[in-house]
């Protein structure tokens, strides 16, 4: 099979989703005569001068376009150029995109909502605290927004392709130290549902549970584990909502014991809701209190040392894993 | 624009249904029959009236949380919006949204929005889609004097005209964003001169002669179906009633209150209807009696309608949901 960046899935998603439906929409700030501020819409816009355009630096305004369009029926993939704009959009994801559809009562016409939104997120670029984080846990308490947090070019692409043609909106979550990162993706055309984990490796001593750059870090971390004899399964979630718990419980019961790893400060950490649940639904399968491996609880620095420090890394996750053993 | 006369008595049945129907939800409200709490729209009449004089099928019309009139224009029944008042599945949202968010898609009834600024942006999504669709409609956004400080709706202006989309940002400055006065929330006298920042045309009229807000409308509404772009219309309104129902309105003069009582929109148009000698006083009374008798099924299919059970609380949250989680 061929191997792609994840920057290329996720080109090659919005290219396959435009050509197929010419109500999809791909928009933002820069994205389209420019490519996007990391590439990841180059040439785009050349394909489809009609569906691919640029936006003032206006989130409140990009926002609103996608919830009023898909709620016309139409397919909004509107990009913030840093996950961390959110918050000056926030209203978009709190009081409307995931609300109006209920508050609606589900009327046929109108209560439609697919609004895709990519998120570039996460640190490690010496980009300091504004432009570094992973804000995904700020959006794990809205009913009605799915989040998207896959981590191979094979998940962005079926993933990205599948909340396109689905009509929920979704929070869609692309870390940037992936996007160079090559992986095998299929030629044909192809979704991967959300709410779907994936076993990345498979183990039997410790379930690790991780997103995005820390699932690649994890699978490291079990590599050198592995000579050590220890086993480590590992989980990429690949969606925090809609979340299958059924594939985590079912690691936690053969492993009995479970590593959260996130590249997100510890406190109220979106994992942190993957944790209590596993207590709920597998507490007399755990050998071991759950461990916790996330970001420190405080900005992230610009100096490249200290946001080297900062980062979560291989060593604590073995670190981490070797508290559950 | 010439209206007929026989739009003019249309007109004035149409004022006098919202009238009552506030009316009627004021008196309900004040029994503790309708729950949570009520924005109304009585004094604002002639403005509702005259935007949707103007309004064509397929058209997409946000409105403010003071709108029961205009989404009764755009085909939300009078049955669906007063049980949807009292909290019924049979209301137009199953009782979901209420008195604030009652909506009805399908007829361009997009309903209000709880926080304001985000609708005026939001709105240049369904402008965007009557765009690319090119299906000659607009899409149209009211809102107060209060919401029209707010930052999205600069966004929202300005990408409007950038990407010329065609619609018509309605701003009704009754006087008052709950306590503050218009007059000192914003310094300029007419809100409609900030359209001049986005190169748009702004237009202020009096918003209590319905005549004058068909005229208004219909020159805005003409020149964003024809590709024009967007536009804002200034209403100059008051409401008779506070910011919501049991508001003691400590801010404002009973002085300044008669003062706008007599500036009626209703007895203005009925002083029109008399002096062109449409319908004479009995007329308009038989007119009256006839929406009254609307607004009492209304009470009573309201009343009678069961309330929602239970599982509906927790149906209409996502289209498919694919998680084993909780």
């Amino acid at each position: 099979m061929r191997k792609i960046t994840v920057a290329q899935a996720i080109n090659e998603a919005l290219a396959e989703e435009m050509s197929l439906n010419k109500e999809v929409f791909v928009y933002g700030e820069d994205v389209a005569k420019f490519g996007g501020c990391f590439g990841v819409t180059a040439g785009l816009y050349d394909k489809f001068p009609d569906n691919v355009f640029d936006t003032p630096i206006s989130e409140a305004g990009i926002m609103g376009l996608a919830s009023g369009a898909a709620y016309m029926g139409m397919k909004m993939v509107p990009e913030l150029m840093f996950s961390d704009f959110v918050g000056v959009a926030m209203d978009y994801l709190l009081n409307q995109i995931s609300k109006s559809r209920y508050m609606g009562g589900m009327q046929p016409e109108g209560n439609e909502c697919c609004v895709v939104l990519r998120l570039p997120s996460g640190a490690g670029v010496t980009a300091a605290a504004q432009h570094s984080q992973c804000i995904e846990a700020l959006l794990m308490n809205i009913p009605g927004l799915k989040i998207a947090i896959p981590s191979t070019p094979a998940d962005y692409k079926g993933m990205l392709k599948y909340a396109i043609r689905g009509k929920d909106p979704v929070a869609f979550f692309e870390h940037k130290l992936l996007y160079g990162t090559k992986g095998e993706v299929p030629d044909e055309d192809f979704v991967i549902p959300l709410g779907l984990a994936d076993v990345k490796r498979e183990g039997k001593d410790v379930t690790v549970i991780a997103t995005q750059l820390m699932v690649l870090k994890s699978l490291a971390a079990a590599e050198k584990l592995a000579k050590e004899g220890i086993s480590v399964e590992v989980i990429d979630p690949r969606s925090l909502k809609p979340l299958d718990t059924k594939t985590i419980v079912d690691s936690v019961k053969k492993t009995g014991r479970v590593v959260l790893v996130s590249e997100a400060p510890e406190f109220g950490n979106a994992l942190t809701e993957v944790g209590l649940q596993i207590s709920e639904l597998a507490l007399g399968d755990l050998k071991a209190a759950p461990v916790r491996v996330c970001g420190p609880n405080r900005p992230i620095p610009f100096s490249p040392v200290l946001e080297k420090q900062w980062l979560v890394n291989e060593e604590d996750i073995i670190e981490g894993i070797r508290k559950v053993l | 624009m010439k209206v007929s006369n026989e739009d003019l008595v249309k007109l004035y049945g149409e004022m006098w249904l919202i009238r009552m129907f506030e009316q009627r939800a004021s008196d309900l409200f004040a029994k503790g029959v309708l729950p949570g709490f009520i924005h109304l729209g009585i004094g604002q009449e002639a403005f509702m009236a005259g935007t949707h004089y103007n309004i064509k099928p397929g058209d997409s019309v946000g409105t403010s949380h003071r709108e029961h009139g205009l989404l009764l224009g755009l085909g939300i029944t009078p049955n669906e919006l007063m049980a949807e008042l009292y909290g019924k599945v049979t209301g137009s949202n199953k009782g979901k949204g209420g008195s604030m968010h009652a909506c009805k898609p399908k007829n361009g009834a997009l309903g209000c929005n709880g926080i304001l600024g985000p609708a005026q942006t939001i709105i240049n999504g369904y402008g965007f889609a009557h765009k690319m669709r090119n299906d000659g409609n607009i899409a149209v956004t009211v809102f107060g004097d209060g919401a029209s400080n707010r930052g999205d709706v600069h966004e929202g202006m300005n990408l409007a005209s950038v990407m010329n989309l065609p619609v018509v940002f309605i701003i009704v400055d009754n006087g008052y964003g709950i306590s503050m006065s218009s007059k000192e929330s914003s310094v300029i006298a007419d809100l409609s001169a900030r359209a001049a920042s986005y190169g748009m045309p702004g237009l202020t009229a009096d918003g209590n002669d319905v005549l004058a807000v068909i005229e208004a409308t219909g020159e805005a509404f003409k020149r964003a179906r024809e590709g024009g772009g967007p536009s804002v219309v200034e209403f100059k309104t008051y409401r008779h009633r506070g910011h919501f129902e049991g508001d003691p309105t400590p801010y404002r003069t009973k002085e300044e209150l008669e003062m706008w009582l007599k500036k009626d929109p209703i007895l203005r148009l009925e002083t029109v209807l008399l002096e062109r000698n449409v319908i004479d006083e009995q007329q308009m009374k038989d007119i009256q009696a006839e929406q009254l008798k609307v607004i009492d099924a209304a009470q009573v299919f309201a009343e009678e309608s069961p309330f929602p059970e239970g599982p509906e609380g927790y149906e209409d949250v996502y289209y498919f949901y694919e998680g084993s989680d909780k």
